[in-house]
């Protein structure tokens, strides 16, 4: 009733093609971020900063990257962890080599690292698909990790093997290493997100979304009226990598502060954010937020009730919370097989004509 | 007289193609033109080589033997995404809409070719991407406007009915602005008032749009009411190629079609 489009007319094409077309998302989502930069960030505390936000931003920057390829373009990818080592191993590098340079563009630049490498690691799409491919990227994933094991240079020789952040300013606030002040690093990540998730908005919406959706959805068609399916295939690897690349250079740089390529940036990590994308919702911006919110902040939600309010032992409340999530993931799957956001874009059809049944 | 103005030269012209795969021969030493403006029929029983024929003019196959000639050019072997960028569209048999996307991004997908703006002005979208996809919007709503479609235009392809899928398909390849549209069997499984619309909707685009269309399609009375000229396949070989008069009363096609007794 309250929530509808009636009324709201659109009398030129830029109306009718911006991101939100209905009014009272534009004003949800602006409110939203209102609420995001301006009064969090006075509240922010070190446990928020450090279980909820922050790796909330870092993996939804991963579910992104990971759903412009998947879910736009098709092409299924478990190399995202091996993707994120990149995009760490080259902050640190960047931050080592060079200390003046700000953090802001170290993250852009270990982006566009992670991107080339992408690249590289995309050709292969161009002959195999499905089933095939991931098996494809597997391997990169773990010739990644390996390398960044086994040669020296990656983690500039230290004795652990280890990677640590040094402590690195943007406008004279400490962004990474361990006296940043938790508003600053929370603000930092909301900042790179929130461009890029636009950003991700107007490739997916404009021609090359166009030309990704449309090789995901019948490529040899594609091809035919005029696509170029190693061009549409290897931009979309690049764009992905750039975005995985940069969650990587975040989680390490800003939220991790060390890491060592194994543990941090494993396999389980590329399947993490693969069910983020799968239970968000494939092909969809908003979906890879609530994937990322799902996997990241039910468990936390879970631990909070089960040891905080009930007092329950932490082993077993851990255990219970794979169960409880691996459950969920399974029933989220039967009900809407297109995620989360496919369920709250059926909501919204509900709510348009609510309370009248048609 | 009206057919003299409308009809000009050769826009492509297939020579000499063989096209085998392994020890099937899919076509045999096939020659004919296409001339710029007119309507040309490729017609023929089942398995005589049609969809294969479209499937050479748009690079989809490479023939052993033989050139295709477009505008006055020799071609060299190219991909599919090549030839559509010189200008040639097509529909397919069996619809290959994007099913995922809506009429319209279907259709704006079909002028991806016209496209320019790069990735990083995309990303920004404020400028050049926006008033490109802006131009390119207006152009499609024409075409949405042609064919009748507006109610349509948000709906997923997926969700249409048969018919509406086909019109959405002829909607795309006519987004790209092609000198050259190529219609496999535009007309299969629809009702007659289904054929009908599309009838009229193939005249007006090649009358309208000055568009050189060749179309394969099963239905005789069809075929001979729309187009210019006719090739006849069978088995890969050309029958008989020329006016719809002429080519009703080949005496091989007659056979072909209606059947001959092989006992003599």
């Amino acid at each position: 009733m309250f929530y509808r489009e009636s009324g709201d007319f659109k009398t030129n094409y830029a109306d009718d093609q911006q991101s939100f077309p209905i009014k009272l998302d534009r004003y949800a989502v602006w409110i939203l971020l209102a609420f995001a930069f301006f009064v969090v960030p006075f509240f922010i505390n070190d446990y928020w900063e450090k279980s909820v936000l922050v790796p909330f931003l870092v993996w939804s920057m991963a579910a992104l990257g990971l759903n412009i390829l998947t879910g736009y373009c098709g092409q299924v990818s478990l190399g995202t962890g091996g993707f994120m080592a990149v995009g760490a191993y080259s902050c640190y590098k960047l931050m080592v080599a060079f200390p003046g340079l700000n953090i802001f563009f170290v993250v852009i630049l270990a982006g566009l690292i992670t991107a080339v490498v992408g690249i590289a690691f995309g050709l292969p799409s161009l002959r195999i698909k499905g089933f095939y491919l991931a098996v494809a990227t597997l391997a990169s994933q773990f010739f990644l990790i390996w390398m960044f094991n086994k040669i020296p240079w990656f983690y500039n020789y230290s004795s652990s093997g280890m990677i640590t952040a040094p402590e690195r300013t943007m406008f004279g606030i400490a962004i990474s290493g361990p006296s940043a002040p938790s508003w600053a690093t929370y603000l930092f990540c909301l900042t790179l997100v929130t461009i890029f998730a636009f950003m991700a908005r107007n490739l997916t919406r404009g021609r090359i979304g166009r030309a990704w959706k449309s090789i995901h959805d019948m490529d040899i068609a594609a091809e035919i009226i005029g696509i170029p399916p190693l061009q549409a295939k290897l931009s979309a690897f690049a764009v992905s990598s750039f975005y995985i690349g940069m969650s990587g250079a975040m989680l390490f740089g800003v939220y991790l502060g060390s890491a060592e390529p194994g543990e941090a940036f494993g396999i389980d990590k590329s399947f993490l954010v693969l069910f983020m994308v799968i239970i968000g919702g494939l092909g969809s911006i908003l979906g890879s937020f609530l994937g990322a919110a799902f996997l990241i902040l039910v468990p936390v939600l879970m631990k909070n009730i089960m040891v905080g309010a009930f007092g329950w032992p932490a082993d077993l409340a851990a255990h219970l919370e794979l169960l409880f999530i691996g459950a969920l993931i399974m029933f989220f799957l039967v009900v809407e097989p297109h995620g989360l956001a496919q369920l709250w874009r059926m909501t919204k059809e509900k709510l348009r004509l609510w309370p009248f049944p048609h | 007289m009206d057919q003299d103005n409308r009809i000009g030269d050769t826009l492509l012209e297939v020579k000499n193609i063989s096209l085998s795969f392994g020890g099937v021969k899919a076509l045999t030493d096939i020659s004919f033109d296409i001339k710029e403006g007119e309507i040309r029929a490729i017609i023929g029983p089942n398995g005589a080589g049609k969809s294969s024929m479209l499937n050479v003019i748009n690079g989809f196959y490479h023939p052993q033997e033989g050139e295709v000639w477009f505008r006055g050019k020799k071609r060299e072997a190219m991909k599919p995404y090549q030839v559509a960028r010189q200008g040639v569209a097509r529909t397919f048999q069996n619809i290959a809409l994007f099913k995922g996307m809506s009429t319209l991004d279907n259709l704006m997908t079909g002028c991806i070719t016209h496209m320019k703006t790069n990735i990083f002005l995309q990303a920004i979208w404020k400028g050049p991407a926006e008033r490109e996809e802006l131009e390119f919007r207006e152009r499609v709503e024409h075409i949405i406007d042609f064919l009748g479609i507006q109610a349509i235009r948000k709906t997923p392809v997926g969700r249409l009915p048969y018919g509406m899928q086909k019109r959405v398909e002829l909607g795309r390849a006519l987004a790209a602005q092609p000198k050259l549209l190529l219609l496999d069997e535009p007309m299969a499984g629809m009702n007659l008032e289904e054929k009908e619309d599309m009838s009229r909707f193939i005249l007006d685009v090649n009358d309208v749009f000055g568009t050189t269309i060749t179309l394969i399609e099963h239905d005789i009375g069809v075929v001979m009411d729309l187009s210019d000229r006719i090739v006849v396949l069978d088995y890969g070989c050309k029958l008989a190629d020329g006016t719809p008069d002429v080519v009703r009363n080949d005496q091989a096609v007659i056979d072909a079609y209606l059947g001959v007794s092989h006992d003599d």
